[in-house]
């Protein structure tokens, strides 16, 4: 009896840990591989880094990839670019998002699953199809700007496409969700005596939220803010279809390297310095959780 | 808030402690068709320890949230100190509240809950620390300043809850079922340091609480509740020795209850017929009632004698009074006395209970042995209703 509970666990345990070795762990260090190698015409398209010379193993370690992205503006710009996008549409998200959750914590207990629901929905319909539907709503001659023109608020259509405020849109309209999740986890846990003992010390309301609230929340807002700032850094789709011509996304560089350039080195490169810009936050959300925890026993 | 509370150590107790301190006029809360409170009306004096009692829906915790400002009335008054309490939110309210939960902040240290409430009103840190200083040493937590709740022990948390109630210096202190969390050692030895702190800080208490032993020992008065009103009001020996009605003398302490007819009234005494007891009732006369009446006589079980020879009056021949024959039917012993189950020949059960005064009774009464169970004329309650 206890042989299968410990290979049941074992085995619990093993499949997730197979899962992020087969598919995360080795693709990583190929990836990482080839980031130090050079271009080259043939395949693979990269040198390898060990080569047999009179018949003893040599490691050939090329930076050039590396010194390549900082040295051509167009990547630290591409890189600074997607940090700034991706840091606005958090705040976007947190600020539309925070609200919402609150109120169907706060909801009645029999509305909530339709509350939640209605927040899921959107995902019912293809990502890809909900990003063309901005392209329609945006556009020059688009709804937006259609309805405005016919109500007489402007005379010339707004340039509302291939700006950054359609990349913000795009981008909250899309991670909406996963900021709300988890805030709405959060929240919903919150002891509703502590608000009362909050106003029964002399808190009025806004700064028993300042006080109570939020700061247990903390851990809502930082796992909310990364499920949308990660993946929005790395956005390729939404700049493409909604974003600027002249201001490109890393996640766009990134692609154009593997496909358009076939310089896989560089497009290596590009990928391991953006999964070393994302570790920092991580490894942060990850220190404020283990607080919570141990708080929580 | 800002009100003039003086700042000092130790507030002097009541000047006149007849007046009225808190006023509830009227108090109704309905919540649809419930009636969670009915037309309360009860007055409490500075200083005192107030105790509602009553059972889980007997509206005593809606009637503390309503004096904290939780709840709105549907209808009736609340004045505190004379000032009418219906327009003001909690958080300006003179009050202050003691959680059944205690409803610690668990992301703030045991200093900070405790100066939340002194922050509120914008005093200086240099004040704000002395007196969070000054409140924790009272209840004895002067070296957990730093510590968080969840550190802390049951009775640990109890007390910081306590201190964070009393920093404020409130005009009342309302507490919900303070000692609840607590195990029965614990809870012993804190009702006497509440008694001692409530002492010597002068506030006035409202206790909610449906452990009856912790409102008597708590409670300068009790208040009991059932069903939204208040059933009886009275000190703690008032509701015990003189129950209004049944559902007081029944709630309260353990009782041996019989229906019966009065058959004679005396200028001082009523003699009741219980058919169900077996015997006549002689009660010294306390209600009015006249010859005939349906009335009810309650019998507190330490107040009925055991013994095997009958006892002198129900010797004679005639119909016996305040006496009755019955068998033990089961004994428990709990150390300090014993309680006896006496089945009496009428066959209802009745409960006794005797001190153990001696170590190793010489022949104690057994199971299933014949006894006389008899209790003094002033021992009966009658009641009414």
């Amino acid at each position: 009896m206890r042989l299968t509970t410990a290979s049941g666990r074992r085995l619990v345990a093993g499949i997730p840990i197979l899962w992020l070795l087969v598919l995360f762990l080795i693709p990583f260090i190929i990836v990482f591989r080839i980031s130090f190698s050079e271009v080259r015409l043939a395949i693979p398209p990269y040198t390898p880094l060990l080569t047999w010379r009179h018949g003893s193993p040599v490691l050939q370690l090329h930076w050039s990839a590396y010194r390549f992205l900082f040295t051509d503006p167009l990547y630290v710009s591409s890189y600074l670019y997607s940090l700034k996008v991706a840091a606005v549409s958090t705040l976007c998200c947190l600020g539309l998002g925070y609200p919402m959750a609150y109120a169907i914590a706060r909801s009645h207990a029999a509305v909530r699953p339709v509350l939640l629901m209605l927040i899921v929905l959107p995902f019912w319909t293809s990502f890809l199809l909900r990003v063309y539907a901005w392209i329609g709503l945006l556009k020059n001659n688009g709804v937006i700007n259609n309805v405005l023109m016919y109500l007489g608020v402007i005379h010339h259509p707004l340039a509302l496409l291939q700006t950054d405020f359609a990349v913000y849109i795009g981008i909250v309209y899309s991670y909406l969700p996963f900021m709300i999740l988890p805030l709405y986890a959060n929240l919903e846990k919150h002891d509703g005596t502590l608000l009362e003992a909050a106003a029964d010390l002399g808190a009025r309301p806004l700064r028993a939220f300042v006080r109570v609230t939020l700061p247990q929340s903390l851990a809502g807002i930082v796992a909310g803010s990364l499920l949308v700032f990660i993946p929005a850094v790395g956005e390729y789709v939404i700049p493409t279809l909604l974003g600027r011509t002249d201001q490109i996304m890393i996640g766009r560089v990134l692609s154009d390297e593997f496909f358009e350039n076939r310089d896989w080195p560089v497009a290596s490169a590009v990928a391991i310095v953006i999964l070393l810009l994302l570790v920092v936050p991580i490894m942060l959300f990850q220190r404020l959780e283990r607080r919570e925890l141990e708080a929580a026993k | 808030m800002k009100s003039a509370i003086p700042n000092v150590n130790v507030m002097p107790p009541a000047a006149d402690p007849d007046s009225a301190y808190v006023r509830i006029a009227n108090l109704t809360k309905r919540f649809g068709d419930f009636m969670a409170v009915d037309d309360v009306s009860l007055d409490i004096r500075r200083g005192e320890i107030f105790c509602l009692l009553g059972g889980s829906g007997s509206g005593k915790t809606t009637l503390l949230r309503m004096l904290a400002g939780f709840e709105l009335p549907s209808a009736g008054t609340i004045r505190i100190d004379g000032a009418d309490m219906s327009a003001i939110p909690p958080y300006e309210r003179p009050v202050n509240m003691m959680f059944q939960s205690y409803a610690l902040f668990p992301h703030m240290s045991v200093e900070k809950n405790v100066a939340f409430g002194l922050e509120q009103e914008g005093r200086g840190r240099e004040q704000i620390r002395h007196q969070v200083g000054e409140i924790l040493d009272i209840v004895k937590m002067g070296g957990f300043g730093a510590r968080k709740p969840h550190q802390l022990s049951g009775g640990q948390r109890q007390r910081v809850a306590l201190a964070r109630a009393l920093v404020k210096r409130p005009k009342l202190l309302l507490l919900d079922e303070p000692l609840a969390a607590l195990d029965k050692k614990l809870r012993e030895h804190t009702q006497f340091e509440l008694l001692n702190i409530q002492q010597r800080l002068g506030v006035t208490f409202i206790v909610v609480t449906h452990d009856q032993e912790e409102a008597m020992t708590l409670g300068t008065r009790l208040g009991v509740m059932n069903h939204g009103r208040i059933a009886q009001i009275g000190t703690p020996a008032d509701i015990y020795e003189s129950p209004a009605t049944r559902f007081v003398a029944d709630f309260i302490g353990s009782v041996n209850m019989f229906e019966g007819r009065v058959s004679d009234e005396g200028s001082d005494c009523l003699r009741i017929d219980c058919t169900e007891l077996g015997c006549t009732v002689r009660a010294e006369r306390t209600v009015s009632c006249t010859r005939g009446a349906i009335v009810w006589t309650a019998i507190r079980p330490e107040k009925i004698n055991i013994s095997r020879q009958p006892p002198t009056a129900a010797g004679q021949p005639g119909p016996a009074e305040n006496a009755v024959r019955g068998t033990v039917r089961e004994i428990a012993y709990m150390g300090d006395m014993s309680i006896y189950l006496v089945q009496i020949d009428s066959g209802r059960v009745m409960r006794v209970t005797l001190p153990n005064v001696m170590r190793g009774a010489e022949r104690p009464i057994a199971r299933q042995e014949s006894v006389w169970l008899s209790w003094h004329g002033s021992s009966p309650v009658v009641l009414t209703e």
